[in-house]
């Protein structure tokens, strides 16, 4: 215990006294670059990390739990709160494993939209991680700039759904709504304007900067061994030399169907992750303007026709009795899906985001887990953080990109 | 009478049941030889008790003393390098067991192998941390969220819930609005046990909302001055909290729980 006097002054957060002249400082979990509430205790030498403990649980509020006791429509929402910079791809990764489950395939058109939506959405947390990156490292333009294009982004997911952060977007069985009016313009002049703005703004302010240079090459290094043992994946993976995206290797939605890129770095460092940050985008709006045409030639129903699990449109639900009937057991009791356990894994912008769920046939799910990719990430840090410098802890976070919702779930 | 609801699984239940629907089950597939799973199952064949395929991926029913070695097998000979997951489903009341499960992902062959095997209460297992650093996380929050022991694991400690607490928040034993323990967390760790009388339950939820305030909250819908009083005359009701359990998790027999009752 510290013994506060004049000389020795007392600091909540640091520790000097100890046998082997080591610091112990407790970063977070309030700290602007804890990217949430990260606890990161470091003990130092000098400003050296000699030990880091990444404690997490400051934003725990139990949505596994929450997940037993609501039905699966109900539950939706809650994912939202997981990664909530880009809450679509925990909305589609949940949906996708109820439908793994029940065993039904969206129709085409509700595919083309998901598609599009997750494919914004990922172009919208590379932006907020550009942001944010670059302004724990130093660099305070480049924030405003990327802010403003996620701002235009969250513009399209609010003309879409009608929510900016928490979208909600998808349905279990399909999309609730059809693209508005003019959306899918938008959408394409947007590309545009992201694919000029990252590369004549944020590249052109960053790659060759030589203070961004010297701030994050060979910071952060993961060797591809350590990034697969960790259970890296996204972009730590890829950054580590591992050619690996789930959206190739075991495609779900339409990702079969359309043609691009999976950048692979060997750097294994923050640089190297953040070049793929980069082309990630420019291969998302590619992916995002080969869209429009499917979406043009795509059957306008979408919702899937199951209805022992998904209710009917809503104008079969006005004029059917038999639609009515079953929306109300299904709004009322909730769909009771199979027996049955099921791991669905899909790319989200951080990494692998997955969701087991074991059925018992009951409109509850008797368990549910969520494999979020931020946790292993930090889990990581506990290792790649030693014999680092104390200034380049926060780059190391930073390129990790966490997320806390996940992280703590 | 009052209902009768089980203490062994308090969580949410259908309040619609028919007793003649029996749930019908997701299809299990048998493994086809010449297929990479074939050669898994193969190798894995000293371990494995049952395998079949379950929506497109491997699943295998082990013993829980074998864990380790059933997958340091598959590291090792089928080249599954990454643990993409590990945790556990409580079968407590059922069946007096927990089942664990591991979900491992071949990067080469893009394959993925569950495997699954059942736990004693009270029981311990081992844990795969030498073979996959991944583990190290996922099985500190298995342990924080069931109480479920790992031998060997580097350091074993709560991971999401606080170092001080008491029970095992995704037990189904564990109520959704937590029990007599955790609705008095706050209030025993800042002022001690003996201020629960002082604060009483109907002070003790920081969120709580008194219908009649008009000095702190404002009415939606209706404006009245600050101040004023729109109880007219009704008493105020004090909210009612929903029964917790009273479960002795540390099994001290003896031990009140719950002071006030």
């Amino acid at each position: 215990m510290q013994q506060p006097n004049k000389l020795t002054p007392f600091f909540e957060n640091l520790n000097f006294e100890r046998d082997d002249n080591t610091m112990v400082i407790n970063f977070g979990p309030q700290h602007p670059s804890a990217h949430g509430q990260l606890r990161l205790v470091l003990e130092l030498d000098g400003e050296q990390v000699v030990k880091a403990y990444p404690d997490i649980g400051y934003l725990h509020r139990g949505i596994e739990k929450m997940a037993e006791n609501m039905t699966y429509n109900e539950f939706l929402p809650t994912t939202d709160r997981l990664d909530y910079i880009a809450s679509t791809s925990n909305n589609y990764a949940y949906a996708l494993a109820v439908e793994k489950l029940l065993g039904i395939e969206a129709p085409r058109r509700a595919q083309v939209i998901r598609t599009m939506l997750l494919e914004v959405n990922r172009v919208i947390s590379h932006l907020f991680f550009i942001a944010t990156h670059a302004l724990d490292v130093g660099a305070m333009s480049v924030f405003l700039y990327a802010f403003r294009e996620r701002e235009f982004g969250m513009d399209l997911m609010e003309d879409y759904c009608g929510a900016r952060l928490t979208h909600s977007a998808v349905r279990i069985g399909g999309v609730p709504l059809d693209l508005p009016e003019g959306w899918v313009e938008n959408m394409v002049a947007w590309c545009d304007k992201v694919d000029k703005e990252v590369k004549n703004t944020y590249e052109a302010l960053l790659t060759e900067n030589r203070i961004w240079r010297m701030r994050l090459e060979d910071v952060g290094v993961i060797s591809a061994e350590d990034a697969l043992n960790w259970g890296c994946t996204g972009i730590m993976l890829r950054g580590s030399g591992v050619e690996y995206d789930i959206r190739k290797e075991e495609p779900y939605e339409l990702y079969s169907e359309l043609d691009f890129d999976v950048p692979v770095s060997d750097r294994c460092d923050s640089y190297g992750r953040y070049r793929l940050y980069m082309e990630e985008i420019h291969q998302s709006t590619r992916i995002l303007r080969q869209l429009v045409q499917m979406y043009k030639e795509s059957d306008p129903q979408l919702m899937a026709h199951a209805p022992q699990y998904i209710s009917a449109t809503k104008e079969e639900i006005m004029t059917q009795n038999y639609a009515l009937m079953q929306h109300f057991v299904l709004v009322t009791q909730g769909m009771r899906p199979p027996k049955g356990e099921v791991y669905v894994p899909t790319e989200s912008p951080k990494g692998e985001l997955g969701f087991y769920i074991k059925s018992e046939g009951e409109p509850y799910a008797y368990r549910l887990k969520c494999r979020a990719p931020s946790f292993f990430h930090t889990g990581l840090l506990q290792d790649i953080l030693v014999g680092t410098y104390i200034a380049d802890v926060v780059t190391i976070i930073g390129s990790t990109n966490i997320v806390f919702g996940e992280v703590d779930r | 009478m009052r209902k009768y609801t089980p203490k062994d699984n308090v969580q949410a239940k259908s309040y619609y049941t028919d007793r003649y629907w029996v749930a019908p089950r997701v299809p299990r597939e048998a493994v086809e030889a010449g297929t990479h799973f074939a050669d898994v199952v193969e190798a894995m064949k000293a371990f494995a008790k049952e395998s079949y395929i379950e929506v497109g991926q491997l699943v295998i029913h082990i013993d829980a003393a074998e864990n380790f070695d059933a997958i340091k097998t598959l590291k090792e000979q089928c080249g599954y390098s990454q643990c993409s997951e590990q945790s556990a489903v409580d079968y407590l009341a059922k069946d007096g067991e927990f089942e664990l499960f591991w979900q491992l992902l071949n990067i080469k062959e893009a394959k993925r192998v569950r495997i699954v095997c059942r736990l004693k209460e009270g029981e311990a297992i081992e844990s795969i941390v030498p073979l996959f650093n991944s583990a190290n996380f996922a099985e500190r929050e298995m342990f924080d969220m069931f109480g479920i022991k790992v031998n060997n694991h580097p350091f074993l400690k709560r991971i999401l819930m606080p170092d001080d607490w008491e029970g095992h928040p995704l037990l189904k034993t564990y109520p959704l609005h937590g029990d007599e323990f955790a609705s008095w967390y706050e209030v025993d760790k800042i002022f001690g046990k003996e201020y629960r009388d002082i604060i009483g339950p109907e002070n003790r939820d920081p969120a709580r909302i008194d219908r009649y305030d008009t000095k702190r909250f404002s009415r939606v819908g209706y404006e009245v001055p600050f101040g004023a009083d729109i109880s007219e005359g009704e008493k105020e009701q004090p909210i009612e909290y929903s029964e917790t359990l009273l479960v002795d998790y540390n099994k001290k027999a003896g031990k009140q729980l719950d002071q006030r009752k």
